[in-house]
């Protein structure tokens, strides 16, 4: 029988500033292969461990551009070249009455694409994940805050990052298998 | 029945400076620990109650009232209803507008609020959310019901055909069906994105094994790691971004349906603001009227508080007054335009045989919600209550007042008629009141009804000192 492999070591606060500032003396020793889990979002520990920019906003942007396109290019399509029909003496681009379909196609896609997207770069639905072998990691979606220094940051080494860990103001520090 | 504001303690009160006077957002107190366990416990520990088994049992008697009358509706068709030659849209397209409008509210709050950083909100948007999903499920009913032959509704969207048809774009009734199939869907997912962190805290939380696996489920392996909170609040706010316009271009959509036509009484400019401005009024109307039975009956008054209230009733008040703005521009642009016809509409409806149903509108839009002006009013939640109620009635016999009176009697006298509603017309307005009602009592024992990670937020425990926040 091997040992399970390790995932890393979690360590445990109670409080968002002693999370906070173990993040930056994990980043400043050069720990890169960290995670920090809250129970709510603070926007300090996303910079404290260096994920700084998001691709979010770039993709909604895409989205709804492609959206007011798509939009705008069917009812193009459908009235002048598909279905061309006459109403009015108004000519077959009407573009202003257009417009609010446009608009709202733009919202939609820009809508979908930001949910969609935030979910695919978190790798949302994850059936598994390591740090729930954590016994107490339920707490973190209740009151407590944890920093995992993963077992394949090229600084990791087990005894040495454990003490680093515990130098810190955790209450508890402790190893999770993979 | 008055609420006294309670005294703040300057270590737990979530807003360091209150103005003399103002309530807490979230009485003082609190932890991480007990606004969770109170919000899950409402859920997962607080046993079923003849309470709510019995408003169930009523509102989910009432949908299958619907459910019947619905069934015959199908199979004889839209002559049951009261609609005929002159008056071809009746209580189907008032409640489509009224219903829409009350979830107009809960965007607002969870979106122009969110942007506005108005902290308040956090305890109120997620219920106010439900509230939009289930008055935009019930509003959709009725165009389809409407189509008369709805099994063929599917015709209203766009797709290659064998009969080589395309919808026509030209027509706000297609802008309707963009607007509305984009606002369901949208307020879908920003509630649904919401409740992701939440659902998380209840798969961790929960000891029963099946309640466990489906909030596990539904929480999508949700582990609040800092670079996930970090997309996840990029994209929250970007929802709350485009639902903002988009919230607005609804109403005004839906108000285009009128006011594009050429008929007096709704070819008027003035449509669009003062429709957007009604709907929000209602929907306000029906987040006080859920609201304040809400933290009575499940304790919460400790974080839906006299604040909240207050807010709520600060703003009906302000938005009843740009109704209030509409009303009287309509009659100075009937006045004002010249046209005979206009002036007749104008006069046949405050005079006409159907003048009650207007002075019914002007008393319960604009007069009675004078009252809130009073801060007393504003402080007694049975007062509100009450005061809601008769908004959300005169909010619908305002779209009655704007349909009907606008179609009765139109340029020939010789095509005049009359409009009396059935039972039928009855049965399916109360039964989407069922479908509503009964949909919020599942909500609140099936979902967390205040949003527990920003009540966390409002926590002084939460934020950061100032030492290590102003770190380099």
């Amino acid at each position: 029988m091997t040992e399970p492999a390790l995932h890393g070591v979690v360590a445990e606060f109670t409080t968002p500033d002693g999370l906070v500032s173990a993040c930056r003396q994990a980043h400043a020793a050069g720990y890169r292969r960290m995670d920090a889990y809250t129970p709510f979002p603070l926007e300090e520990v996303a910079e404290a461990i260096g994920f700084e920019k998001t691709q979010v906003p770039l993709l909604t942007l895409i989205g709804g551009i492609l959206g007011g396109l798509s939009g705008f290019m069917l009812q193009y399509w459908v009235h002048v070249w598909a279905y061309p029909l006459n109403v009015g003496g108004r000519p077959l681009n009407s573009w202003p009455s257009f417009i609010i379909i446009t608009f709202e196609m733009t919202i939609l896609f820009a809508g979908i694409t930001a949910v969609v997207g935030m979910l695919a770069l978190n790798g949302l639905p994850q059936p598994y994940h390591p740090i729930f072998n954590h016994p107490r990691f339920s707490a973190a979606s209740r009151d407590r805050f944890f920093l995992c220094i993963e077992a394949a940051d090229p600084r990791f080494e087990l005894e040495e990052t454990t003490r680093f860990l515990q130098a810190t103001q955790a209450v508890d520090v402790a190893e999770v298998a993979d | 029945m008055m609420e006294q504001p309670p005294e703040t303690n300057a270590s737990t009160a979530v807003e360091e400076r209150l103005l003399p006077g103002q309530a807490p957002v979230l009485t003082p107190g609190h932890t991480l620990e007990t606004v969770t366990d109170k919000i899950v416990s409402i859920v997962l520990r607080r046993p079923v109650t003849l309470g709510w088994l019995g408003g169930f049992a009523f509102f989910f008697g009432l949908l299958n009232m619907m459910l019947f009358a619905a069934a015959y509706l199908f199979y004889r068709g839209v002559g049951i209803w009261g609609i005929n030659i002159p008056v071809g849209w009746g209580f189907a397209i008032i409640n489509f507008v009224w219903w829409i409008g009350i979830g107009h509210a809960g965007t607002l709050i969870s979106a122009i609020l969110l942007l506005l950083k108005q902290g308040w909100r956090n305890s109120i948007n997620r219920f106010a959310e439900a509230m939009t999903l289930f008055a935009v499920a019930c509003a959709g009913l009725f165009p389809i019901m409407h189509t008369g032959r709805p099994w063929l509704a599917y015709w209203l969207f766009p797709y290659p055909n064998t009969m080589g048809v395309w919808p026509q774009f030209r027509s706000p009734l297609l802008w309707d069906v963009f607007a509305v199939s984009t606002y369901a869907t949208i307020s879908a997912l920003f509630w649904f994105i919401g409740l992701i962190p939440d659902l998380a805290t209840f798969r961790d939380t929960a000891t029963n094994p099946v309640a466990k696996t489906i909030y596990g489920l539904l929480a999508m392996g949700w582990r609040g790691s800092a670079r996930h909170w970090k997309r996840y609040e990029s994209a929250y706010l970007l929802l709350a971004g485009l639902a903002t316009p988009l919230v607005l271009s609804v109403h005004t959509v839906v108000s285009f349906d009128f006011a594009v036509s050429i008929l007096p009484g709704w070819h008027t400019t003035v449509f669009p603001p003062y429709f957007v401005a009604g709907a929000i009024y209602s929907g306000f109307a029906m987040v006080l009227v859920l609201a304040i039975p809400i933290r009575r009956f499940y304790g919460v008054e400790d974080m839906i508080t006299m604040r909240h209230l207050d807010n709520a009733a600060k703003v009906m008040l302000g938005t009843g007054l740009i109704v209030a703005y509409g009303y009287l521009m309509e009659a100075f642009y009937a006045y004002y335009s010249g046209s005979a016809y206009e002036f007749f509409m104008m006069r046949n409806r405050a005079l006409g045989p159907m003048a009650w149903a207007y002075w019914t509108l002007i008393f319960s839009n604009i007069l009675a919600p004078q009252l809130l002006w009073i801060r007393k009013v504003r402080w007694n939640p049975l007062m509100l209550f009450g005061i809601s109620l008769i908004i959300l009635f005169g909010m619908w016999m305002e779209r009655f007042v704007i349909i009907i009176t606008s179609l009765y009697r139109d340029f020939l006298p010789s095509s005049w008629g009359t409009y009396v509603a059935t039972r039928w017309d009855y049965a399916i307005f109360a039964g989407t009141l069922g479908l509503f009602f009964s949909a919020m009592f599942l909500f609140v024992r099936l979902l967390p009804m205040i949003t527990i990670f920003e009540m966390r937020m409002l926590l002084p425990q939460a934020k950061l000192s100032e030492e290590v926040a102003s770190h380099d």
